[in-house]
């Protein structure tokens, strides 16, 4: 089986207006860089964008923010970027924010086909409007439902054509749960490597849930927070 | 009065040896540099670490690793490494002995709010409402009143909630309250503040009895 394209480019295609997509990341690390920067190439408008966070500035999904390329962001957390709070607060872009354990959850059931579940994440929060509340061992829940998207984008470390994938560090975060939930799910990664030099055992994401994988141009992997202690 | 430092060294002391704990942005990160010696305390970073370690020398920063303030990080030895997914396992299954987060507000029934201004300030909760709802021994860790002077420990929570009677203790540069009844109860004073002191900047149900011994740092 052999599911590797050529380049960011050929990844993409088929990503049109008004879609939904996932991307993995948590802030700037482990996101889909590669295929982000195509998508700006692209030009795509009215995207839907599921991410745990929506980059910064002048980079991740802020590229994409700035060229006014997404209609709505389905996030946990959106701080750090300027331009995302002004199309917010000006009611030009659409913000779902929802609880990063329920939003883990919601895409992991999306691609396990379970359809909804109960959390007592958010329980008599703004969170909660319009949704059903249950109590289980005398403590109430409520019932959030499954995510899925046209298109899941996930970076990775290591992977083969089969699109078995290996991540590294906290990189892995949300992408083996957005992995699961794309109807077509894209896996960029910094090496593709030949069928059987990944370890099954050491696998994270099996091939079965990747559709198409290519190698990375180049990872600028960038750094949010640089954060050192000092030698002596 | 104590400053963001020794709100972090006071929560230090509730740390008991061979806990999973998890702490929030601002002070909460710097209990990890107060951790009593001999004791064994893993940190949980809900990104998908355990046993994060310090800070990384110049020079080792790797972008791949960092915590949940986005900051770079270091991996203990015995560290793992998770998804999301399984780091909120973690969290809604209470497998964490501690969390330890900071608030905008707190109200006498142990409701906390710390994710949103509306019309102002909106950045999200972050991982903090699957934390509130789920942990059995939350801290919070806080200064007493905001910038304008304000109690931040009130009858009611006036911004939206984070989390519903979830706050059992709160830790401030002016005291160490338990929240019990519906009330914040008294038990220690910062250095050189007194009872009164403590009086006037909380809105909220203050519950003193009998003498209130000065925290020891």
């Amino acid at each position: 089986m052999n599911k590797t394209v050529k380049d960011a480019a050929s990844a993409i295609q088929g990503i049109k207006d008004n879609m939904t997509i996932m991307l993995g990341g948590f802030g700037l690390c482990g996101i889909p860089e590669n295929c982000i920067a195509e998508l700006v190439k692209a030009g795509v408008k009215g995207l839907t964008c599921i991410s745990n966070n929506a980059g910064v500035d002048e980079f991740g999904l802020g590229l994409l923010l700035q060229q006014k390329q997404i209609k709505k962001m389905i996030s946990s957390y959106v701080g750090e970027n300027d331009e995302f709070e002004r199309q917010m607060l000006s009611g030009e872009l659409e913000v779902d924010l929802i609880p990063q354990g329920s939003l883990a959850s919601r895409c992991q059931a999306g691609g396990a086909g379970v359809p909804a579940f109960y959390t007592p994440a958010g329980f008599g929060t703004e969170v909660a409007h319009g949704k059903e509340v249950r109590y289980f061992n005398g403590k109430p829940h409520i019932l959030e439902s499954a995510l899925t998207a046209d298109f899941a984008i996930v970076k990775a470390w290591k992977g083969d054509p089969y699109g078995n994938l290996i991540y590294k560090g906290t990189a892995r975060n949300f992408n083996p749960l957005m992995a699961m939930a794309g109807k077509i799910t894209i896996a960029e990664v910094e090496q593709l490597v030949e069928p059987g030099e990944l370890d099954p055992n050491f696998v994270h994401t099996p091939g079965i849930f990747i559709q198409r994988i290519f190698q990375g141009d180049k990872f600028e992997k960038r750094i949010e927070q640089r954060t050192v202690r000092s030698s002596t | 009065m104590l400053d963001k430092k020794g709100i972090a060294k006071r929560i230090a002391q509730e740390l008991q040896d061979g806990w999973y704990v998890n702490l929030g942005i601002g002070i909460p990160t710097l209990i990890a540099n107060y951790i009593p010696d001999g004791m064994n305390v893993e940190f949980q970073s809900e990104n998908g670490i355990l046993g994060m370690g310090p800070f990384p020398f110049e020079g080792e920063e790797d972008a791949d690793y960092i915590n949940a303030g986005k900051q770079t990080v270091t991996i203990k030895p015995g560290g793992s490494i998770f998804d999301s997914a399984t780091s909120f396992a973690m969290i809604r299954g209470q497998h964490i002995q501690l969390t330890v987060l900071g608030a905008m507000e707190v109200a006498e029934n142990g409701d906390i709010a710390n994710w949103k201004i509306p019309g102002r300030m909106v950045k999200g909760m972050g991982g903090a409402m699957d934390l509130v709802a789920s942990a059995d021994n939350i801290i919070v860790a806080m200064m007493h009143t905001n910038k304008r002077g304000a109690s931040k420990l009130l009858k009611r929570c006036s911004l939206p909630l984070t989390g519903v009677a979830c706050v059992k203790k709160v830790v401030t540069n002016m005291a160490v309250l338990d929240i019990e009844g519906g009330a914040f109860i008294l038990r220690e004073r910062a250095p050189g503040v007194s009872v009164e002191d403590i009086q006037n900047a909380t809105d909220g149900k203050l519950i003193i009895e009998g003498d209130v011994p000065e925290m020891s740092i």
